[in-house]
C-alpha cells in the first residue's frame, strides 16, 4: 500500500449510454502509463462488464482502480438488491436482465463469466437488501 | 491485409474513420455485446447488426480493428459522432452477416 495510484468513479445509475465511460478512461490511463496491451484489454473488458452490471442491477455504484507495478485491483461497490445466489449468478447464460437491456445487447449472462475468465482473481461478496462488493486482480505478467 | 484493403475487397461504405491502416487479423460475428467481449481477439473485424451506442465502448475496449454493420444498419448521428471521437472505424453493407463472413473468412 501507498505506492499505489489510485483512480475513482461514480457510476450513474440512470445513464445506460455513458455506461463504459470509466472503463474506457481507465483504458487510456493504462495505456499512457505504458502496461501491455493485453493487460490493459482485460482490465478494461472486466471493469466494463461490472459498470455495466452496477447500471443495469443496481442502480449505479462506484468503482475504484488501484494501479500497482505488477498487477492492478479492480473494486467494484454498489447499494442495489444484492445477488442471492452467487454461484448460480456465476453461471454462463443465468440473466434477471429485462427485456429493454437485452435489445440493447447486454443480459446474456456472460458478464461475470467474463469478469472472471479476464482476471487472475475474482471475489464477490453480496448481501441481499445490502449491495455488492466485486474485487478484481490482474496480474501484470 | 488492412482495415482499408479489407473495406475496398468488400465494398464496404464508411460510417466513421479511425486508423484506416490498422491489420485485420480475424473475425468474429454476434450482437449479443459480453459474448463480443468474451470471444472476440484485439484485431478482429466485428460484424453485427447493433447500432446503439454501446457498440462504441465494446469496439474500443475489445480492440477489435474494425465494426462492420450488416443488412444496411446505420448508426444514428450522435453514435457515428462518439465513434469518430474514439476514432473506431465502422462501416456499413448492404449484405448479410452470413455473407459479409463467409466473403471475410476467404480474404484473411
Ligand atoms: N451488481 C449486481 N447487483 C445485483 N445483481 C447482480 C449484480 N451483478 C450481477 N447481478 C446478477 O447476476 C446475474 C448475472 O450477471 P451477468 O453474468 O453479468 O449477466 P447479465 O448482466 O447479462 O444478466 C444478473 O442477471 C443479476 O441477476
Ligand atoms: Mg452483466
Amino acid at each position: 500500500m501507498g505506492d499505489e495510484l489510485r483512480f475513482h468513479f461514480n457510476i450513474d445509475g440512470d445513464n445506460f449510454t455513458s455506461a463504459g465511460e470509466a472503463s474506457v478512461e481507465v483504458k487510456k490511463k493504462l495505456r499512457q502509463l505504458g502496461f501491455p496491451p493485453d493487460v490493459i484489454r482485460r482490465v478494461s473488458i472486466a471493469m466494463y462488464e461490472g459498470e455495466i452490471n452496477m447500471v443495469i442491477h443496481a442502480r449505479g455504484g462506484d468503482a475504484d482502480v488501484l494501479v500497482y507495478p505488477d498487477r492492478i485491483v479492480i473494486i467494484l461497490e454498489d447499494h442495489g438488491p444484492g445477488i442471492e445466489d452467487i454461484d448460480l449468478a456465476m453461471q454462463e447464460g443465468y440473466s434477471t436482465a429485462p427485456d429493454s437491456v437485452r435489445a440493447l445487447g447486454f443480459g446474456a449472462g456472460m458478464g461475470l463469466p467474463n469478469m472472471k475468465r479476464y482476471t487472475e482473481e475474482m471475489h464477490v461478496e453480496s448481501t441481499l437488501g445490502v449491495g455488492t462488493k466485486i474485487t478484481m486482480v490482474v496480474n501484470v505478467q | 491485409m488492412t482495415v482499408s484493403e479489407m473495406a475496398s475487397a468488400l465494398d464496404l461504405t464508411p460510417v466513421s474513420l479511425g486508423d484506416t491502416q490498422r491489420e485485420v487479423t480475424g473475425g468474429y460475428t454476434g450482437d449479443l455485446l459480453s459474448w463480443v467481449m468474451g470471444r472476440a481477439q484485439s484485431g478482429d473485424a466485428w460484424v453485427t447488426i447493433m447500432s446503439n451506442a454501446n457498440i462504441v465502448a465494446v469496439a474500443t475496449l475489445a480492440d477489435t480493428a474494425a465494426v462492420i454493420l450488416a443488412e444496411g444498419v446505420l448508426l444514428e448521428p450522435e453514435v457515428a459522432e462518439l465513434a469518430r471521437s474514439k476514432g473506431i472505424n465502422v462501416y456499413t453493407s448492404p449484405l448479410s452477416a452470413f455473407v459479409l463472413c463467409g466473403k471475410l473468412a476467404a480474404l484473411l
